[in-house]
């Protein structure tokens, strides 16, 4: 079975339950969890990343394509990660921070730069491999920290507000840009956001993070 | 009636005698195989650049002439090697020791002597050691009244000259009372070293050989002797010139350099060492005013010898007697007496050298500020070891714990 | 064994590394004292109860006085642009070693220094120096001036270091918005939050403050000098029988130390209950605003005068000909000392430096594991830990060095050059550390989750993210523990045995000297190395990052 499944995961601190999921996004679509701040939306997404603190405790189960990733670290359950800022690496070039992400069984100088140049192009930013991340402005940020995301060829992707920063005109574009993206490769998404905009735009189910429903799509 | 300085001087030779009876003579063709190649550790005194800059030429000799190459350690204070041989003797290390060599004499050898910490008897051995004048400068086999018993090596002669100001000093005091009262009556114009510091002690060593009733006695050890009676004088001599002291006696300079430089820079306008060239030497190094000259006082002053000792579990024992012998060898000792270079007195019985070697020494200029040999006299022997230790207590206990 | 279960060891080792020689270097200290009459000896020393009295009161009042200026200079400019240029300069005050602070102050403020021959004869009609007791006085004022002065820079970084986490720059603008000054409203708002992180620096001031040998034998007393300088003189004197009693005395200054200890965090608490009483009863003290914030700039000025014009005054006599009193400048000026002592100046040079790097390096690499392993397992160090961390910077050198040399002759190791870089390494550690610390923990902590995201190993991230990303906090902390062991003066002097000479022991060695010019020259190159370690930690960032905004330095 293909997909991200959460199966029974649920997170408790001091008692008090945080985080009740039982669900499953299929590929391709993006499900939008959805609460104010301090409702437990961030500890969703730790808990599926696998960096939960010690504080916490964790039940049930992640699954990504069929695989039990929940005992895995951060790094081996092959799950991207947006963040509200970019997060660039700011003593890296943009060309550099791509690379980072490109899985290293690329091998060859000239095969790991063309599939640069390539992710490049597709964000519309042919030639900036050597810029100075720095420089760039807020969207162009917004989608090399996407291809960067995408190069590590993940098979999920988890957007933690990953449009709050952006001006609304810009907002529209770069998620428009973004959901083409995720829907272009398949990938199955959880959108984390307290903006109903983004979440509706998702086109997705909204949940909150005790699973309830939060509003049908519009 | 024989004068003081005759009793001195037989007194000395008696205690001297029986270091002239010392082992076989070493074969010295196997010194020198084993010396080749070593590199000898000497721990040296390091505060004076002038001697640093010697002794790194004595090693250029020993490496030209011998392949043993010399490395000077740097001491701020000779009891760090002392202090160093007896951690490693209490870490059970008999060999292959850190120090092959030291600068040494006074208190720190019948330290080492006493504690079984050096090798030999040596020095009798030396293929240089018959130059050397033991009976015209008996101080170069007793240290401080102690025997050297060849376990130390002496390369250097040292006699305590006062050095003044003549711009601002026409008439320096040429005894205790005379320097008493010209100190009362200029006041903060000088000052000694603080004992312990070998010198401020061998200036109070120095002012009781002026004022104690019998200086005899001083070459005996100090509980042999009316301790208080003989020194009374000297401590009542201290009471009265503290409060003229530079500071009024309320700090003192740490050592002889330190001493050296509070008349390099006005503060004290009469001033002391124990090496009769260093004025001469200072002034032609630019570090002391052209001024200066030096003078002792009318009974005498106090004269030694330095030496050099080996460690009994020196790493390179065969290297450290090449140098031994070395610094006995004429045209070291001529160097040394250079006042260009050191203006230290040397060791060795000029009638004993060759002609060639003898005309070294009487080629030598004597320096601006230095008296000649004969002018040097008398010298005073050092007081038996225990007098200065029970001394620079006693001072201590008076003037050294509380202003 | 794995590599992440030899870095979960690397905070264990670290702790060991720092405790193991201080307990070993004291029992091999306490041991031969057993059933000796060392004790009784120093007790019948007359002046037991002036070097004692002498420690105390120099270490304290030099500590209070460095603590109190240090706050009041952060209170009263930190923010402004003139903190900025102050920093500047006072940091590379940080990298002077005491040794080399001390001698330019002695020259500075002597009656023959340079202030009175600047004065002489036109203001002060002296011809030859007056015959004054401003250095080495019975009170320790020179000594306590020269602890103050050396003790500045290293508190106001770490002042420094701990800001952020108190919250400063908000509790000020909230302090200042209710109607309070600067420096008073940070004197109740912020320095009861900054205080848990400055007690162990301010403590270990204290501990070195009352034990110091080096600025002791330079400016301190000596009629009778401080217990320090005295057990020194006892552990080198030549009748190897006083070596008990300075055993005996180092315990004691060690007991002087705790006690100092724990009457300064007893001293804790009634000082808080006085400032909640003022601050509860609500007065602005502008008075203490219009005092301190000027007193503040006015002593900062005075420490960089000080210490500037006593290395400025230490270059020129290294260049001087003759220099009688009271001229000004020497004349004429010569490069005579420079060339007699360049063949062992960049002998011992290089020795300074290849000790300094290993044990810099060896520093800087536990430093990195203990703060990786803290980062990967959640770890976090403790008091006892913080404790152990800064034990060899607290208790006496004098204390545990001489056991600690016993210990490496007993191996075998004593006198050679890794002995002492590894000695140096359990002083250059603790400065490494809390230099580090702050900026490490500090590090943008979503950096790593990206990188795990994008499948990163935690080793990838901490070569290709974290470190180079940290490179410029990285190349500061080198160039301080570079500085502090260029600085080491009792430990090379003792494990090295003489042997492995430093510039620090060579300029204290050849101070005995009183050669003010050889001095002159130790000291400059002295100054110049950790100033050189420093310049390259500014440069090489700036020259790798000049292309990247985002890596500028804030």
């Amino acid at each position: 079975m293909t997909g991200l499944v959460l199966d029974s995961l649920c997170v408790t601190k001091d008692g008090a339950t945080l985080v009740a999921l039982d669900l499953a996004v299929a590929p391709g679509e993006v499900l939008s969890i959805m609460g104010p701040s301090g409702s437990g939306k961030s500890t969703a997404l730790a808990a599926i990343l696998g960096v939960l603190g010690p504080e916490f405790r964790l039940t049930g189960r992640v699954l990504l394509d069929g695989e039990d990733v929940t005992p895995l670290p951060t790094r081996a359950r092959r799950i991207g990660l947006l963040f509200q800022d970019d997060v660039l690496f700011p003593h890296l070039s943009v060309g550099s921070n791509l690379a980072f992400a490109l899985p290293a069984r690329i091998h060859g100088q000239a095969a790991r730069r063309q599939a640069v140049e390539t992710a490049l192009d597709q964000a519309g930013l042919h030639g900036y491999a050597d810029r100075d991340p720095a420089t760039l402005s807020g969207g162009q940020r917004a989608r090399i920290a996407l291809m960067r995301a995408l190069l590590a060829e993940p098979h999920a992707l988890l957007l933690d507000e990953p449009f709050s920063r952006l001006d609304a005109d810009l907002r529209t574009r770069i998620r428009a840009f973004v959901l083409d993206q995720i829907r272009a490769r398949g990938l199955p998404a959880i959108l984390v956001t307290h903006d109903s905009d983004d979440a509706r735009a998702a086109g997705g189910r909204i949940l909150d993070p005790l699973g309830r429903e939060a509003g049908p799509p519009l | 009636m024989p004068t003081r300085r005759d009793m001195l001087t037989a007194a000395a030779l008696c205690l001297a005698l029986p270091a002239w009876a010392g082992p076989a003579p070493m074969d010295w063709e196997a010194v020198l195989a084993e010396a080749r190649g070593q590199t000898v550790y000497w721990h040296a005194w390091g505060g004076d650049p002038k001697i640093n800059d010697f002794i790194a030429w004595v090693g250029q000799q020993a490496e030209t002439r011998y392949g043993v190459r010399l490395e000077q350690v740097k001491l701020a204070n000779t009891a760090d090697a002392v202090a160093r041989v007896l951690a490693e003797r209490q870490a059970g290390k008999t060999s292959g020791g850190a120090v092959d060599l030291i600068w040494i004499n006074g208190e720190n050898f019948a330290a080492m002597k006493g504690t079984g910490l050096l090798f030999g008897p040596f020095a009798e051995d030396l293929p240089n050691w018959p130059l050397v004048d033991a009976v015209g400068k008996p101080a170069t086999v007793m240290d401080f009244t102690e025997p050297t018993g060849g376990l130390e090596s002496p390369w250097a002669m040292a006699q305590l000259v006062f050095e003044y100001d003549s711009a601002r000093l026409p008439q320096p005091p040429a005894s205790a009372s005379a320097l008493l009262d010209w100190a009362k009556a200029n006041p903060g114009r000088f000052t000694y070293p603080q004992p312990p510091d070998y010198l401020g002690a061998t200036f109070l060593k120095q002012v009781l050989y002026d004022v104690t009733p019998d200086p005899a006695v001083l070459l005996k050890p100090v509980g042999d002797a009316d301790y208080a009676a003989a020194t009374a004088p000297l401590w009542a001599w201290l009471d009265a010139i503290t409060p003229s002291l530079w500071r009024q006696g309320k700090a003192y300079p740490a050592n002889e350099p330190a001493l050296g430089q509070l008349l390099a820079d006005g503060e004290t306008d009469l001033s002391f060492a124990f090496n009769p060239g260093r004025a001469s030497a200072a002034i032609a190094a630019g570090e002391l005013q052209d001024t200066v000259r030096t003078m002792i006082w009318r009974d005498g002053t106090i004269g030694n010898a330095s030496f050099v000792a080996i460690p009994f579990n020196a790493a390179h024992r065969a290297g450290a007697l090449v140098i031994a012998n070395l610094l006995l060898d004429p045209e070291v000792q001529a160097r040394a007496q250079d006042p260009d270079v050191l203006g230290f007195q040397t060791v060795l019985n000029l009638d004993a050298l060759s002609a060639a070697d003898r005309a070294r020494f009487e080629g030598l200029k004597l320096g601006v500020a230095t008296l000649p040999p004969q002018a040097l006299r008398p010298v005073l022997l050092e007081p038996h070891a225990s007098w200065m230790t029970r001394i620079a207590a006693d001072w201590i206990t008076r003037y050294g714990v509380a202003p | 064994m794995s590599q992440a279960s030899v870095l979960r060891q690397i905070p264990t080792l670290t702790l060991l590394l720092m405790a193991g020689p201080v307990v070993a270097g004291l029992a091999g200290t306490v041991l031969p004292l057993i059933g000796t009459d060392a004790i009784e000896r120093l007790i019948d020393w007359p002046g037991l109860g002036g070097a004692i009295r002498l420690s105390l009161v120099t270490g304290v009042v030099s500590t209070v006085l460095a603590v109190a200026v240090s706050l009041a200079i952060v209170a009263a400019l930190h923010g402004g642009r003139r903190f900025g240029l102050l920093m500047h300069a006072l940091s590379p005050l940080l990298a002077l070693p005491h040794a080399a602070a001390a001698l330019g102050l002695a020259f500075l403020i002597a009656p023959s220094g340079w202030i009175a021959r600047l004065l002489s004869p036109w203001a002060t009609g002296w011809s030859t120096p007056p015959d004054l007791l401003i250095l080495n006085d019975t009170a320790g004022i020179a000594l306590t001036l020269g602890l103050v002065v050396k003790e500045i820079p290293f508190l106001l970084l770490m002042l420094l270091a701990a800001l952020p986490q108190a919250d400063a720059a908000r509790r000020m603008m909230l302090t200042q918005s209710l109607g309070y000054g600067r420096v008073w409203g940070w004197l109740l708002a912020v320095l009861p939050a900054v205080w848990p992180q400055l007690r162990l620096p301010v403590y270990a001031v204290l501990g070195y403050a009352t034990t110091a040998v080096d600025m002791g034998v330079i400016l301190g007393p000596s009629l009778p000098p401080p217990l320090s300088v005295q057990v020194t003189a006892w552990m080198m004197h030549p009748d190897l029988s006083w070596r008990g009693p300075a055993a005996a005395g180092a315990l004691l200054q060690l007991a002087l130390v705790a006690t100092v200890l724990v009457l300064a965090r007893l001293a804790e608490r009634p000082i808080a209950r006085i400032g909640r009483h003022w601050a509860e009863s609500g007065r602005r003290c502008q008075t203490v605003d219009r005092l301190i914030a000027p007193g503040a700039t006015t002593s900062a000025l005075i420490i960089v005068f000080l210490v500037g014009g006593g290395m400025i005054g230490m270059g020129l006599w290294s260049v001087a000909g003759l220099w009688p009193f009271p001229q000004a400048l020497p004349s004429p000026l010569s490069l005579a000392t420079w060339m007699r002592t360049a063949p062992s100046l960049t002998a011992t040079g290089g020795t300074t430096l290849l000790i300094a790097l290993i044990s810099t390096g060896a520093a800087l690499a536990l430093c990195l594991g203990c703060l990786e392993a803290e980062a990967r397992f959640r770890l976090a160090p403790g008091t006892a830990a913080m404790w152990l961390l800064y034990l060899p910077l607290i208790v006496p050198q004098t204390a545990f060095l001489p056991g600690l040399q016993v210990l490496f002759l007993s191996i075998g190791a004593a006198d050679t050059l890794l002995a002492v870089a590894a000695t140096h390494l359990v002083f250059v550690l603790p400065y490494i550390f809390l230099s580090l610390a702050p900026p490490w923990r500090a590090w943008d902590g979503r950096i790593a989750l990206a990188a795990a995201a994008l499948g990163a190993s935690e080793t990838r991230t901490f070569w290709q993210l974290r470190l180079p990303m940290l490179l410029r906090p990285v190349l500061t902390a080198a160039a301080v523990g570079l500085a502090v062991s260029v600085g080491q003066y009792l430990p090379t002097l003792l494990v090295g045995g003489g042997r492995i000479t430093t510039l620090t022991s060579e300029a204290v060695a050849l101070s005995s000297g009183g050669n003010r010019r050889i001095i002159g020259a130790y000291a400059v190159l002295q100054m110049l190395l950790p100033a050189a370690g420093f310049l390259l930690a500014l440069a090489i960032p700036a020259l790798v990052f000049r292309n990247r905004q985002g890596m500028r330095a804030t």
